[in-house]
Formats: structure tokens, sequence, C-alpha cells
């Protein structure tokens, strides 16, 4: 996988995952192509584009479209299913996920994606696997944080 | 006031915004803070400023300046920092950036860290963003990690060890041992890392892809475990085990057994029960017998098992989910020409796809149903192709068009249907053909003499119905030049006659000269024709004179010139008139020296004929050479 994006139906960007180095510059190059590509598609049309020599797969779930670009020797019929996946991971977690969820916690969105995939590859095909080590983060997270207010209070 | 709540409260002050202006102003204020606060010390909020910075990032905003509060936040002992840190590091940071590697100690450090979500932090981001020079420090514990650790921290040390042979292929033999191993591992999680990083090794390695051509019957094995087991909460989707998992072990085996006969032998019966017990009603399914047909036709299987594959994306064909059609013709074009038999065997359903709705489909099916034309289908597979034509979105036309003179070339049966073929295509996609079809389309009707009578009848009525597809009309301009007797002769046994006289051919021929649709070439075809017909008809020379000296002086210089020069003819040299204007020859088209791919550079392209006396005439009285020398044998050759 080269580059996994999240952009709102206006084409505003939600997310962005970049799994090979990409210099800044041609990253928002490449986020605008997409954005314009996937939003000008017809409803009735397949869920995959070519674009320079990589296949674009994407998928529109309620006001966000998700945008994943593969390798030419991949199998885009899985890369829907990965696609599919990380939603229910989003959904598992926020409870009928819809997109301020993504914006208001994005650095969230993050987490559950870097649990689920990692350099560009998927790390757990377990659902539940995955939506525990979660959990199981936020709880070492919340420990943290209240250590750290608590010494604060001390001061 | 909980740190937390400030970032979504910047976020919210940010949405509300009405205009970009606006928004720009609320970031530059809110970085001008961040910044501050990344001056001062420690003070609890670090992790939150970074994330706001993080936000403003997203948006597309500059934030270079958050680097070193990345470095400094994975440095942290507290996981909070620590995890926002590592998320800014994969967001900031790529190996192009010099800060990038202070935080290789870090990671190296985390690495060995008590707890897993740390580890798991730093595995993560050097899978992400680890330069070859940090892989290269990294490797070592990467391969301790492999060997000797949770399920949870394996499978991301696994993909952490994918992503450092990728940078540094020469690191993959350390990695070769340990991943052996891990074919052994029940987890899942561990097990798709493992089939990863080995497909990863024997893709960059030869001597490592023979050695773990030895552990296909593990393979095997282990997916006719996935098959044949029952619903497991953790691993089925959609009835399918693990697809995942099948997906890449499949893409594995057909890495390992190309080539190779043992290998491919070893797989042969698995391949054949994945093909056959597969539910493909759902995505996840068809996903993995798609990987299978991939498999299949790639490595050396027995030919029934290439049947049954091709039969997959046969059925695919019929399935209602448009991607899955879409996948199936992708696949089928890549083994038209290698199994050109099993696919023969869908042509109905791909010529069928032809109507489908979705463009992507309909391309596909063109270039497989072009793919498909054979000497034995090809009249009905033209008519399909036609009826498709006159339908198929614009941005097709072309290369429909094309495709269809390639298969008419090809394997046409006879000349009449060629030329007829031919007719129908300019007639209804004109505009989109290529410009060597019409010196192409000439030559074949000067080669097709007994059916002169036939094509000139056609393109006459043609031409009167319609004048504004170009290449249409240049063909009926040369063919009314040039056989333009044997339309007045009115009766031809191969259409029905009708009654032409000259002041018809010559009012067909004004109108294409004076109609502003008439590209400059085509009123070139429609003058010189005239000109033609001066010799071919006997009661109306008078008129076409009077039309050549009107366009002696046209604004247009080629028309001028021509104008001029048959003007030329009809004074001082009428009696060569009748040499010059003579019936072509039949054209060779090796004596053209242009064959149906070259481009013609245009419609008006130089036909020398093979007759020698031409020139000879030409050349001899010494004034005829200002005549544009050649009129007959190169020049305007019409």
């Amino acid at each position: 996988m080269h580059f996994l994006l999240l952009f709102s139906r206006q084409g505003r960007l939600r997310l962005q995952k970049w799994f090979t180095p990409t210099p800044e510059r041609e990253k928002k190059k490449i986020i605008r192509d997409m954005t314009a590509m996937v939003l000008a598609r017809k409803p009735k049309t397949c869920n995959f584009l070519h674009w320079m020599d990589l296949k674009v797969v994407y998928k529109r779930y309620a006001s966000l479209f998700f945008c994943l670009a593969i390798d030419d020797q991949e199998n885009e019929l899985l890369a829907l299913e990965i696609l599919h996946r990380y939603v229910e991971l989003l959904d598992k977690y926020f409870g009928n996920v819809c997109e301020l969820d993504i914006i208001f916690n994005f650095e969230k969105a993050y987490f559950i994606l870097d649990e689920f995939l990692i350099g560009g590859e998927v790390q757990e095909t377990s659902k539940q696997t995955v939506a525990r080590c979660i959990e199981a983060s936020d709880m070492l997270q919340e420990v943290n944080v209240f250590n750290v207010l608590s010494t604060l209070a001390c001061c | 006031m909980s740190p937390s709540v400030r970032l979504q409260e910047m976020i919210r002050v940010i949405r509300s915004a009405r205009t970009q202006g606006e928004e720009r102003g609320v970031i530059q204020r809110e970085c001008a803070a961040i910044r501050a606060q990344f001056r001062q010390a420690d003070n609890g909020g670090r992790s939150h400023n970074l994330a706001k910075l993080l936000y403003v990032h997203m948006l597309g905003y500059p934030a270079h300046f958050g680097q070193m509060e990345c470095v400094r936040l994975i440095a942290s002992p507290r996981y909070n920092e620590k995890r926002v840190g590592y998320l800014g590091a994969m967001m900031l940071l790529d190996e192009n950036q010099d800060a990038s590697l202070l935080i290789t100690n870090s990671i190296k450090n985390d690495l060995a860290h008590s707890s897993q979500y740390v580890q798991s932090l730093a595995l993560c981001t050097l899978a992400c963003m680890g330069s070859a020079e940090m892989c290269r420090d990294l490797a070592p514990e990467i391969d301790r990690l492999l060997r000797a650790s949770s399920s949870y921290i394996k499978k991301k040390a696994t993909l952490c060890a994918v992503h450092i042979v990728r940078k540094v292929p020469e690191l993959g033999e350390l990695f070769t041992p340990a991943a052996r191993a891990l074919l052994a591992e029940k987890n899942h999680g561990v097990l798709h890392g493992a089939v990863i990083l080995i497909t990863e090794l024997c893709e960059r390695n030869a001597q490592t892809l023979v050695q773990f051509r030895e552990a296909v019957p593990e393979l095997v094995h282990i997916m006719r475990g996935l098959v044949t087991s029952g619903y497991s909460p953790e691993h089925t989707v959609a009835g399918i085990s693990d697809p995942f998992l099948q997906v890449r072990i499949l893409r594995l085996l057909r890495i390992l057994g190309r080539n190779n006969d043992t290998a491919s032998d070893a797989m042969n019966d698995l391949l054949a029960q994945v093909a056959t017990n597969t539910d493909s009603s759902k995505t996840a399914g068809s996903a993995v017998l798609y990987e299978t047909v991939l498999t299949v036709m790639d490595i050396k299987s027995e030919s029934g098992l290439r049947v049954l594959a091709v039969n997959i994306l046969g059925r695919f064909l019929l399935n209602n989910d448009r991607n899955i059609r879409y996948i199936s013709m992708t696949s089928l074009q890549k083994i038209v020409s290698t199994d050109h038999n099993a696919v023969q065997r869908h042509r109905g359903t791909i010529v069928d796809c032809l109507k489908d709705q979705d463009a992507s489909v309909k391309r596909r099916a063109l270039e497989l149903s072009l793919a498909l034309v054979s000497a034995i289908n090809i009249r009905s597979m033209m008519k399909e192709l036609l009826l498709f034509l006159s339908t198929c979105p614009p941005e097709l036309k072309s290369h429909a068009a094309s495709g269809i003179f390639n298969a008419a070339e090809r394997y046409s049966p006879s000349q009449r249907w060629h030329i007829d073929t031919i007719l129908h295509v300019l007639i209804t996609a004109g505009a989109d053909v290529r410009d060597e079809t019409v010196p192409n389309l000439i030559q074949l009707i000067t080669n097709a003499s007994q059916l002169h009578c036939y094509t000139v009848h056609k393109l006459y009525r043609a031409l009167v119905a319609d004048i504004s597809q170009q290449p249409l009309v240049q063909v009926a301009c040369w063919c009314i030049g040039e056989y333009g007797d044997s339309l007045l002769q009115g009766d031809c046994e191969e259409t029905e006659p009708i009654q032409v006289t000259e002041d018809d051919i010559l009012d067909a021929l004004e109108t294409v000269l004076q109609s502003h649709m008439s590209s400059p070439a085509t009123r070139g075809f429609a003058l010189t024709a005239t000109m033609k017909l001066s010799t071919r008809i006997t009661e109306n020379v008078d008129r076409i004179r009077s039309i050549v000296s009107i366009y002696g002086s046209c604004m247009d210089v080629e028309l001028q010139q021509r104008a001029v020069e048959y003007n030329a003819l009809f004074k001082k040299y009428d009696h060569m008139r009748a040499a010059v204007l003579e019936k072509m020859p039949v054209m060779d088209r090796s004596s053209m020296g242009q064959t149906n791919g070259e481009s013609g550079g245009g419609g008006v392209q130089e036909l020398e004929p093979t007759k020698p006396k031409q020139p000879e005439m030409m050349v001899a009285p010494q004034p005829a050479s200002q005549v544009g020398g050649g009129e007959g044998g190169g020049g305007h050759g019409f």
C-alpha cells in the first residue's frame, strides 16, 4: 500500500497515512489529484481507478471517502475488505462513528489505524484483538494522565 | 479545564471560522501560542499542544517547528506523551528530514521497554518512517524481538522486518532463519506477518526463494486448515476464514510455484479445493477466489485447473457486483493470449458487458471483445461491435473504431463486407477515426475493382445524407471523382438503382465545397473530384470550368493553387487533360511506402501511382513543370 486518505465530500482532508516517503509538496499534489478524481466519479461506477502506475481503491461511507492506493500486484477486492475492516474498527470504538468523531478525535483514528496496519500491511486480522489492544493502550494513557495530574496537584 | 478539551475547543473554533482568512488568523494565533509553549518547560500539556499542531498540519498549514518537539516527547517517560510524540514523528518526520535520526536512540530504548505498548509504538514508527540507516542500526533488535516475545510484539516486529528488507535488501539474510521458524506460529497476526516477510525475502533473493520452496507443503497445510475450518468469531468474514491470511498465502504460493513443476504440483489439489469450496457471494470470498485464479494462471498448473480458473472468471462476469465484473475482465484480458480457447467460451457474456452501465466495465469489455475476434466469429462480433460503436461513450469511440478496423483488416470474409464495415464506421463515428483511415480505405476500394460501382453508389448516398463526417466526405468525393461515370450509369447489380444526373453529382460536390462544415482538406478533395469529372461526364463541363475558376481566387492557398492549376489545364493544356485525369491505377500498399500502422499525415497524402509515363509527359514541355509538376504523377495525386 502506498497511502490511505480520508476526505469529505467537500474535499476536506480528515486523515492521511503515507506508507512511502513522499515530499510535502508532492503529498499536497497527490491529495488534490485524488480528491478531484474520486469526487468526480459517478455513483454507479466500480470502486477501482487507475492513477499513474497505482491502483486506487475507494469507497464512500456516509460523508467520508476512504481512498487506498495499492501496487499493481495487490488484490483490489481485498483492499476493499481492508477499508471495510478499518471502518468497522472505528465504528466499534466510537459507537456509530460519524465524520465529526474523526474530526474531533483524529489522533484516536490514527491510533486505531496503527493497531490495524503497520508499514503498509495488515498486522492483525482479528477485529476483537485490535479492539482489545486499543482499549488497553487507552487505559495505559488514562493511568498516565492521572499520574501526571496528581503530580501537578501535589506541586 | 482538562487539557484534551483545549484541543477539541481549538478544532471547534477553527471550524466555526466563516472564511479562509478568518481560519488562517485563528491558526496563526494558535501556532504562535503553541510555539511559545514549546519553548517553556514541561507543563503537563505538551502532548496536547503537539496534537493541536498535528491537526493544523492536516489542514495543510506548515508545522515543521514541531519536529523537535516530537523528538522531545518521544524521549519522555510518560506514555501519553510518547504516544503523541511518535504520532507526530510519523506525520512530520520522514527519512529525508535530519531530525529523524535523532529519534533512533529513543526507538532503540523503547524497543527494549518493559511495556509492550511502548515497544509497539517504537516498532510502528520504525516501520513507518525508518530510514536505511536507522534500519541498519536497529535490525539486530528487531531480529531479537522476532524470536522471543509475545505474539503482540512478534507480529509488529515481523512487519518491521518487512520494512527493513524493503529499505536494505541485504539485511534479508539476517531475518531468513527467524522467518522460517515463524511459519509454525498459530497466531494469525504473526502468521500473516510471517507470510508477508517470506514473500519479500523470496522476491528479492533467488536463493531464498529456492530455500522456501521446501515450505510449500507447510503452507498448503495451513491453507487447507483455513479453508476447512468452521466459523471462528475472531477471524471469519462473511463465511470465509481469515480472508486476509488466505490471500497472502496464495500470493506466496504463486511466487514459489512460478516456473517450478514440483512446487506447482504440490499445490495443485489445494488450489482446486479453494476454487471449488470458496463461497463468492460476498467480496471476501471473491477476493480469495480472485487471488486463487491469479495463482493458478501464473504457476505451472494442470490444464483442468486452468479451465476451472477461467470458469471462475466467467462466473464473476455474471456477478451483480460491478467490482467483481471489472476484476474478472481485467484478469481475462491478461490471459486471453495464452488461454484463448478457454476465454472464447465466455465470449457471449463478455459481449453482453459491452452494454454495462459502468464506463470502466465497458472499456474492458471492448478490449476483450477485440481480442476475441477470430475468423470464425467475425460477422457476429462485428455486428455487436458496430452496435457498441453507435452507443458508446465518446472517450471510447476512437479506440473502438481503430479496433474495428484492425479486426476487419485481419478477418474480413469478403471485400464487400470489408468496405461496408468501414463505411458503417465512418458514418457512425467519422469524427473519431485516425487520419490514415482515408488513404487506407481508398487503397482498399481501388483494389476491389469489381465493387467500384457498388462503392460509389453507397458513398454517393451517404454523402447526400450527411456531409459533416470529414473522413467519409473525403472518401466519397474521391470515389465520385474517380468513378463518377459508373454513378451516372445508374444500375449496379449489388444495390438499388437510382437515377443520378450530372447536375446532381456536381450539386453534391459544390455543397461540400461551400459548406462551412468542410475542412480545408475535404474541400481539396472535392475540388479535385470536380475537376476529374470533367473527363468522365459529357454535358456539364462548362459548369466545372466555372467552379474551378471561382476557386482561383479562394482565400485558402491550397485550394487557390489547385484551382489555378486546373484552370491552366483547361485553358492551355486541354489536349492533356484526359490523360492527366485518367483513372488511378490499383494502388499497391508497399508502393505507397506506408502500412496500416504508420501515420499517413492527413488525408491529402501523396500517392505515387506506378505508371512511369505520366511524369515524362509533364517534364517534356517546359511550361508544364510550372503547373505544380507531376499532376497525376506525384503532385496532388487526385
